[in-house]
């Protein structure tokens, strides 16, 4: 150390970090590496959409098929054989009120929870409820749909009465069940992320816990909230298995909550291992998921800005 | 002031506090009666699970081949099938997911680039498993021409369980001090050797979260592999550990629930 310091003239050579030519190449190499993992996620959701789409655009082109007619139909009849229809209408709508029930159940119970873990709960019960939302959400969506299937099926068959227990309402509740975790633990970190001077502030002007809730925080944290609900959305919108199992496998437009549908998710899931390769059935179905794919991201998209919005204020 | 306010009216309950207090003590019943709501599903669903299985659950359950038309029997082949999907995808997935949370959080810049990387790691969290599956048979099964197998199956899983790996793994590295960094830039540590030496040893436990995760998502998978590679039966000989090779079909537990249950 001190033998270098005492070479006469500028900065001796010794002092300067030196590094060893391997070390800078893997410095290199490992960078490149680290960068290129960084874009794999851009890489892989344009490749999803060019292999989604890749294999549905031959059917654009097919003179039996129209888009105005595979959005606005009703009429589904991939396999006849003299009268094929690929209208998608009933399927959209049957995932519409599916997500529709799911997230009117789902939103007051999540944010209702959010509000209690994060305000009322003492924080003991605070850890243990958090580790139950987080077992909540790492139920396999096949494990739901069983127990829709099994469970919730014959709980609806007993309150109702109605012949058969797989239908919306079972759906929904499932959907629900699924979404709630999602809704609370994002609600949950929206509430957190209100200063703490704000409740001080509520609390010292006499406020009680609700008072201060609702006058400070929910306003506040609104943003958050409303990324947390769609982002709910978004789960119950794209839920695939659970869906297929709990609710039945009616193509219609559903004119009661215990009517069963059919959701766009399902009904691929349900077809695609009996359309064949290259045919324009198995082609329209790639197309409902090109159209899946857009919804998610469009609700993603949105999801993110509104979060963005809180960030930037 | 000299004490002549006077202190007592002030806290005299009035009709008003007496509301905003039962109010609050309203509020607090109905808000923990809905996060007991959430609480319930999940004990119940587990006891019931427990319940109903119990009579068959042990360790002839585990090691048996399905017999008799899947009626019964064990989930040997299924258990096993899911065990090489997991790890295979876990492999792949594990890697790159910790590099791109390393690029984001230790590299990244806050640009348009970047901003456009994030919304990517959230869109691909949020594609339903459905379209992964579709991505999965056009690009693995089709392009690729791996065919129906293992191999185009775990890629797909790994595709779609990247995201879980990334967001914790990010917190996990946003939650190492940023002094710890300059510190060791200081005493002349390249950014890489900084990674390696304070970052990433301070916050293995979370990224170990993150993959302990993603093994959970994959294993539960069913959609994405139902039309990559998983089949309905495969015959594998009793306790067999290796009855797979890459470019076969397998059975998967999700995916043995499924059909024995529809």
């Amino acid at each position: 150390m001190s033998a270098a310091v005492t070479t006469s003239g500028g900065v001796p050579a010794e002092r300067r970090p030196s590094r060893s030519t391997l070390a800078l190449v893997s410095e290199r190499v490992i960078e490149t590496l680290v960068k290129v993992s960084g874009v794999s996620a851009v890489i892989f959701v344009v490749a999803i959409f060019f292999f989604i789409f890749r294999e549905a655009a031959p059917v654009l082109w097919n003179k039996d098929f129209h888009i105005f007619e595979f959005l606005f139909s009703t009429e589904w009849y991939p396999t006849s054989v003299n009268n094929v229809r690929y209208g998608t209408l009933a399927l959209t709508v049957g995932t519409l009120s599916v997500t529709a029930v799911a997230i009117v159940l789902a939103v007051p119970f999540g944010l209702g929870a959010a509000i209690f873990v994060s305000e009322f709960c003492p924080p003991k019960l605070r850890e243990t409820l958090k580790i139950v939302i987080e077992l909540l959400a790492a139920i396999p969506s096949v494990v739901w749909g069983f127990v829709g299937l099994t469970v919730m099926s014959k709980i609806i068959v007993t309150l109702t009465g109605t012949p058969i227990g797989v239908n919306l309402l079972n759906g929904a509740v499932i959907l629900a069940l699924m979404s709630v975790p999602i809704i609370v633990s994002i609600g949950e970190d929206a509430l957190r992320a209100v200063p703490d001077s704000y409740r001080e502030a509520a609390v010292a002007l006499g406020a009680t816990r609700w008072q201060t809730v609702y006058r400070v925080l929910l306003p506040a944290a609104k943003n958050g909230l409303l990324a947390a609900v769609l982002l709910g959305v978004g789960r119950a919108v794209g839920e695939t298995m659970a869906v297929l199992m709990a609710t039945g496998h009616a193509v219609h437009i559903p004119d009661g909550l215990l009517n069963s549908v059919r959701t766009l998710t399902a009904n691929v899931a349900a077809e695609l291992g009996e359309a064949p390769a290259g045919s324009p059935h198995y082609r329209v179905l790639f197309l409902t998921g090109v159209l899946l794919f857009w919804i998610t991201l469009v609700v993603n998209v949105a999801a993110d800005l509104v979060v963005r919005g809180i960030r930037r204020r | 002031m000299d004490g002549s306010l006077p202190a007592a009216p002030r806290f005299t309950r009035t009709a008003r506090g007496a509301r905003s207090e039962r109010a609050q003590r309203v509020a607090k019943l109905v808000f923990g009666a809905m996060a007991l709501a959430m609480v319930a599903p999940l004990i119940g669903i587990v006891v019931y699970l427990l319940v109903r299985a119990w009579p068959s659950l042990g360790w002839e359950f585990l090691v048996d081949v399905p017999r008799k038309g899947m009626r019964e029997g064990g989930i040997w082949p299924a258990f096993v099938g899911t065990l090489y999907l997991v790890t295979i995808s876990l492999a792949v997935a594990a890697p790159i997911g910790v590099l791109a949370a390393i690029y984001l959080n230790e590299y990244a810049r806050d640009n348009w680039f970047n901003r456009l990387i994030n919304l990517a790691v959230i869109n691909l969290a949020g594609v339903p498993s459905i379209v992964h599956a579709l991505f999965g048979l056009g690009a693995f099964v089709y392009a690729a021409r791996f065919g129906f197998s293992i191999q185009a199956a775990a890629l797909t899983l790994a595709i779609m369980t990247l995201p879980v790996i990334i967001a914790s793994t990010r917190e996990a590295l946003a939650s190492v001090p940023r002094a710890f960094r300059e510190a060791c830039w200081n005493v002349g540590a390249t950014r890489w050797q900084t990674i390696r030496a304070v970052v990433l040893p301070n916050s293995i436990s979370g990224i170990l979260t993150g993959i302990i995760l993603q093994v959970s998502r994959a294993a539960g998978e069913t959609a994405p592999i139902m039309f990559t590679g998983a089949v309905f039966y495969k015959a594998v000989q009793r306790g067999d550990l290796f009855p797979y090779r890459l470019g076969d079909q397998c059975m998967a537990l999700s995916m043995h629930l499924y059909t024995v249950s529809t």
